[in-house]
């Protein structure tokens, strides 16, 4: 099991790597939340394309997230056919108009070019924010990840609770493997064959050990954070944060542009959709 | 307990320490339950006990900073309607800490019942009623899948709730020791 | 002395609320500035319990009863907050992955400073002074699964110096440190004592590693109270260690078994001024007395390892072409540095891991096609950290476990549960919830879960880390009877260099990915190049007989066999 949780970052010495984290934690946030609200296809397209280039500046090697992005295209697909199966017809809803490709209007599976279009926007939301996701986890130390949260407004306990977690995510994966093969030695059967209780328990017997030395190890890191005085004062000090440069402020202003854009095209479009139809 | 200082930094522990849990769990350890592409949800279970024992607001985060993180490495972004959904459920299970006092060391019949009935009833509310809304406003998916795999949510975890969660409880509070109840035998 | 005490305890007592009796009591202490002082005693005699007195988590963290007073450089300790008390007091916990919590070595080293709200340059400087006394240069960006035992030690060393705060508590530092490891810390503590004028309190069962360095107070502990608070020399001569169980340093034994009286000795504590009236002739004289016996030898091969290769990563391999084959019947010890790869060799036998290749054959059969649980009828295998082997709540039901698993009828299971039971020192517990034991007892706890199954061989890791002599003398007798009586064979990976010595037939040298070393531990310990290739050190038995020209090997192993006769 690997240790790299963030698959793999690295410095790979490009201007992403020198953005302060929070830039690009603000940016990425303000994107994804512009990104799920439209449905603009030309603007989705624009930002795809948009971080598709950013993506091929970040020197990330496809090879690092070929796993990725084959769990992407799989859950993507799922979603597609299942909003086909269970509503074909809501294309047509939305654009009020229907342009039938194959099949009758009474046939409950038809398709039209509505439909297609729809979905096609849906591809375009599932997919649109990976290339920024990739690129934030892969260009940011997480080292540096909590410090860029805490100055982004959110309490520094809270982003501390995020340092813990990623601290802590190795050793639990690697204490869930041991635990779950000390336990098979011991005799618990854990195949398939077992009836399924049998398995839920044999599972449960896995969790305990990770679970309560989980909860004992809770009580000593407090211990450990309260003796080095963690939680003193109101504000505490990152020996990782970075300061702001100047490109720091110019991709922000291009991202709040971006966004600006977006929000002019709901003016636009006259509501959330684009609807190229009529 | 312990004074407010030290019960807050246990928060802030209990916070990170159950999103590595979470996030191992929605991870990596998945028990099939025989019908295709259903999975008892462990990490739901987990979370029963983490909103037992460090209350709402460890729990709400932890599992919003464990769901989240999940997303990020598998799907690429976060699909935040359900993270929020799945905060808001570990809140509420926090809420059940001052009622079950699982740190006295009893955990009688009665209180079972009635978290498993609260239970139900707290993923009712986020899996058939919130979650599916919130999809519909913000990602604008048709209604018909989306109550169908809230239904579907709901059901799971509140099995594993029933299951794993209740188990967990137990267990734990078999754990604790209850005041001045140690001594050895000869 | 005209100074003050820094800290100072009067007649106080402890009691946790779980508890039915105070777990301290009546405690008089005084420790002055600049004092080195060692607090030993058995396991579960309260020395973590006054360690968290004197950094404040009691009674801030732990609940209970307090009476009389306490004061760590003028503050009482019941009314001053943990973050007053950590500005006097700095503290490095037992479990070096807990108190690791930066996500990195430099971050972890100015995790105090972050909360104290200093600036970064501030920082970067104190971190790199620090790093640099502390030799953890080069590893500043490591992440803490990076790091072995050692370095994470010295990384929550650096973490808490950098407050320069004026007393250091280190509770148990030694437990999981290779020999060569060890000495260095204590070397380090010593050296960082005089130059930063430090008051340091040390808890260890390994009294003698401690002792390699001057300490001016030995204090003994034994169920809650202070039994013994003295310079160590006079505690040393006066036998007390001996007689309260604990282990005194091996060349004090070594004395007492030639008949020398420790009245006439000066600078008992402190081995090369140690000055005794004839003692050359005195220890020639034993040993020409005492005849060796022959060890019985072991030819019918249990465990067959052929050409073994195993890494993490293809650039770093761990396990690297090794072959070597266990006999039945055989106690072997596998020693080596911290990090080596002992752990992961036996994960690889166990079939927790998968070699790249190799052949690995038991009893003739190949173990590769097996699962963990076939094997696992076979080899016991003790993890190194109890927590992640126990699964139940109550310890009686934890070491019945497999058995039941394995449909053995109900009173036979409680016949058998009881009778390990007894044997690991926990019968009395039997009752208790495992959660409210030291980690010593959950140790034991483990080994009795996986002895009552009565496999064919066993392998435990470090077995009696943090574990007094007495448990230790317990667990290890009971090992060597069922290894003699029921032959089972036994493998056991320590850093203990005199329990290599005084139970084993036979030793693995690891290091780098293969053996190094494939000898009689006597001969091991003589080899100065494996020594200082496996970080491992000689124990004072060797420097004994060195200064009176004795045969080391020899001496030594005639003291081994005097001391197996004499239990
Ligand atoms: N949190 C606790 N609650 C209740 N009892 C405790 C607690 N911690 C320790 N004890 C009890 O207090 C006694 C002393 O424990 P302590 O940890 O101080 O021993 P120790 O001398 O440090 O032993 P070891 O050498 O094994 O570390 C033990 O009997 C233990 O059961
Ligand atoms: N899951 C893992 N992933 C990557 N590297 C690992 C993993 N586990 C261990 N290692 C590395 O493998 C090496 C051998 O580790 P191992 O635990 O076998 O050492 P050891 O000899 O048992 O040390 P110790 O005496 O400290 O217990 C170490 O350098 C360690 O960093
Ligand atoms: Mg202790
Ligand atoms: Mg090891």
């Amino acid at each position: 099991m690997q240790n790299q949780l963030l698959i793999g970052y690295d410095n790979r010495h490009t201007f992403l790597n020198r953005l302060s984290g929070s830039t690009k934690l603000l940016c990425f946030v303000g994107l994804s939340i512009i990104g799920m609200m439209t449905y603009d296809t030309r603007y989705l397209i624009g930002v795809m394309v948009f971080s598709l280039i950013i993506f091929h500046f970040s020197k990330i090697n496809y090879r690092d997230i070929k796993f990725v992005v084959n769990v992407i295209i799989g859950f993507s697909v799922l979603n597609l056919v299942m909003v086909y199966v269970f509503a074909p017809h809501y294309g047509v809803t939305i654009y009020g108009t229907e342009h039938l490709l194959l099949g009758s209007s009474q046939h409950y599976f038809n398709l039209t070019t509505e439909q297609l279009f729809y979905e096609f926007n849906l591809l375009l939301k599932y997919t649109f924010a990976v290339p920024l996701a990739l690129i934030f986890l892969m260009t940011t130390n997480p080292s540096e990840f909590a410090a860029s949260l805490n100055k982004i407004g959110i309490s520094y306990r809270i982003s501390y609770s995020v340092a813990i977690a990623l601290r802590y995510i190795p050793d639990v994966q690697n204490d869930y493997r041991t635990i779950s093969l000390a336990q098979q030695a011991r005799g618990f059967e854990m195949s398939k064959k077992a009836p399924f209780m049998t398995r839920v328990r044999g599972s449960i017997q896995i969790l305990l050990p990770l679970i309560f030395s989980s909860l004992d190890r809770i009580e000593v890191i407090s211990q450990a954070m309260e003796l080095r005085r963690f939680g003193k004062g109101k504000k505490r000090t990152w020996y990782m944060a970075q300061k702001f440069k100047s490109n720091d402020y110019l991709a922000l202003l291009c991202v709040l542009v971006i966004i600006l854009i977006g929000i002019g095209l709901f003016k636009v479009n006259g509501g959330r959709f684009w609807n190229p139809f009529n | 307990m312990q004074n407010k200082q030290s019960t807050s930094i246990r928060t802030v522990v209990a916070t990170g320490i159950g999103a590595a849990i979470i996030f191992v769990l929605m991870k990596f350890v998945a028990i099939p339950t025989g019908i295709p592409n259903t999975q008892v949800n462990v990490a739901a279970g987990f979370l029963a006990l983490l909103g037992a024992i460090f209350g709402p607001v460890a729990a709400g985060l932890a599992v919003f900073i464990g769901h989240a993180l999940n997303d990020f490495v598998t799907y690429g972004s976060p699909w935040w309607t359900w993270i929020i959904v799945d905060g808001l459920i570990g809140v509420a299970f926090g809420f059940a800490k001052n009622r079950l006092k699982i740190e006295d060391g009893v955990l009688g019949t009665a209180k079972l019942v009635w978290f498993n009935i609260y239970q139900v009833i707290v993923n009712f509310i986020g899996w058939v009623l919130l979650a599916p809304t919130g999809d519909i406003i913000v990602y604008h998916e048709p209604a018909t899948k989306v109550y169908l795999q809230g239904i579907t949510t709901w059901l799971v975890n509140s099995i594993s709730v029933a299951i794993i969660g209740s188990i967990l409880l137990v267990l734990y509070a078999r754990t604790r020791t209850q005041r001045g109840s140690l001594k050895k035998e000869r | 002395m005209m100074t003050a005490p820094i800290i100072s305890f009067k007649d106080f007592s402890f009691q946790y609320n779980s508890q039915t009796e105070p777990t301290l009591q009546h405690l008089n202490l005084a420790i002055y500035p600049g004092e080195k002082v060692l607090i030993a005693g058995p396991s579960g005699s309260g020395k973590s319990t006054l360690g968290r007195c004197l950094n404040g988590l009691i009674p801030q963290s732990y609940q209970g009863t307090m009476t009389g007073s306490a004061t760590v450089n003028g503050h009482d300790i019941s009314t001053s907050s943990i973050f007053e008390l950590s500005m006097d007091i700095g503290t490095v916990l037992q479990d070096p992955d807990s108190q690791f919590v930066g996500l990195t070595v430099v971050e972890d080293m100015a995790f105090s400073l972050e909360n104290d709200q200093q600036t970064q340059p501030n920082m970067q400087a104190a971190t790199t002074k620090w790093a640099q006394t502390l030799n953890l240069t080069d590893l500043l960006t490591h992440r803490p699964q990076e790091l072995s035992g050692g370095q994470k030690q010295r990384v929550s060393m650096a973490g808490v110096l950098i407050d320069n705060s004026k007393i250091l508590l280190f509770d148990e530092p030694l437990a999981s440190l290779d020999p060569a490891s060890g000495k260095a810390s204590m070397a380090l503590i010593d050296q960082l004592t005089r130059d930063e004028e430090l008051t340091v309190v040390i808890i260890e069962h390994r009294i003698e590693d401690v002792l390699q360095q001057p300490i001016d107070r030995l204090i003994v502990m034994q169920d809650g109270a202070i039994v013994a608070n003295d310079k160590p020399e006079a505690i040393l001569r006066a036998s007390l260690m001996a007689q309260l169980g604990l282990r005194e340093p091996l060349y004090l034994s070594a004395l007492k078994l030639a008949g020398v009286d420790l009245a006439d000795c000066t600078h008992l504590d402190r081995l090369a001024d140690l000055a005794v009236p004839n003692l050359t002739a005195t220890l020639q004289q034993w040993t020409a007395g005492v005849d060796l016996k022959v060890p019985q030898v072991h030819a019918d091969p249990l465990l067959e390892i052929d050409q073994l290769n195993f890494d993490y990563d293809p650039q770093r391999p761990i396990i690297h072409n090794l072959s070597v084959t266990l006999n039945r019947g055989e106690m072997i010890s596998l020693v080596g540095q911290n990090g080596t790869g002992k752990s992961t060799l036996s994960n690889l036998i166990t079939g927790f891991l998968t070699p790249q290749s190799g052949k690995l054959l038991f009893n003739g059969q190949s173990l590769l096609d097996q699962s963990v649980k076939e094997r696992a009828d076979q080899i016991g295998y003790i993890l190194q950290d109890p927590n992640q082997m126990i699964s139940k709540t109550l310890i009686f039901d934890e070491v019945a476990a497999g058995l039941t698993l394995r449909g053995v009828d109900p009173d036979e299971i409680e016949q058998r549960v009881l009778a390990t039971l007894k044997v690991c020192g926990l019968y009395e517990f039997r009752h208790w919830p495992i959660s409210a034991l030291s980690f010593g007892q959950k140790k034991r706890v483990t080994i009795a879960a996986i002895l009552v199954l009565q496999p064919a061989m066993i392998i435990l890791d470090e077995p009696t880390a943090g574990q007094d002599l007495q448990h230790y003398t317990e667990m290890m007798t009971f090992l060597t009877k069922i290894n003699r009586e029921q032959g089972i064979t036994i493998m056991l990976i320590t850093h203990d260099m005199h329990l290599m010595l005084e139970y084993t037939d036979r030793t693995i040298v690891l290091g780098n990915g293969t053996i190094l070393m494939d000898a009689s531990p006597a001969d091991v310990l003589t080899n100065d190049a494996i020594i200082d290739q496996a970080s491992l050190a000689k124990t004072s038995l060797y420097e004994l007989a060195e200064q009176h020209q004795l045969n080391p090997t020899e001496f030594v192993a005639k003291f081994v066999q005097a001391e197996r006769e004499a239990r």
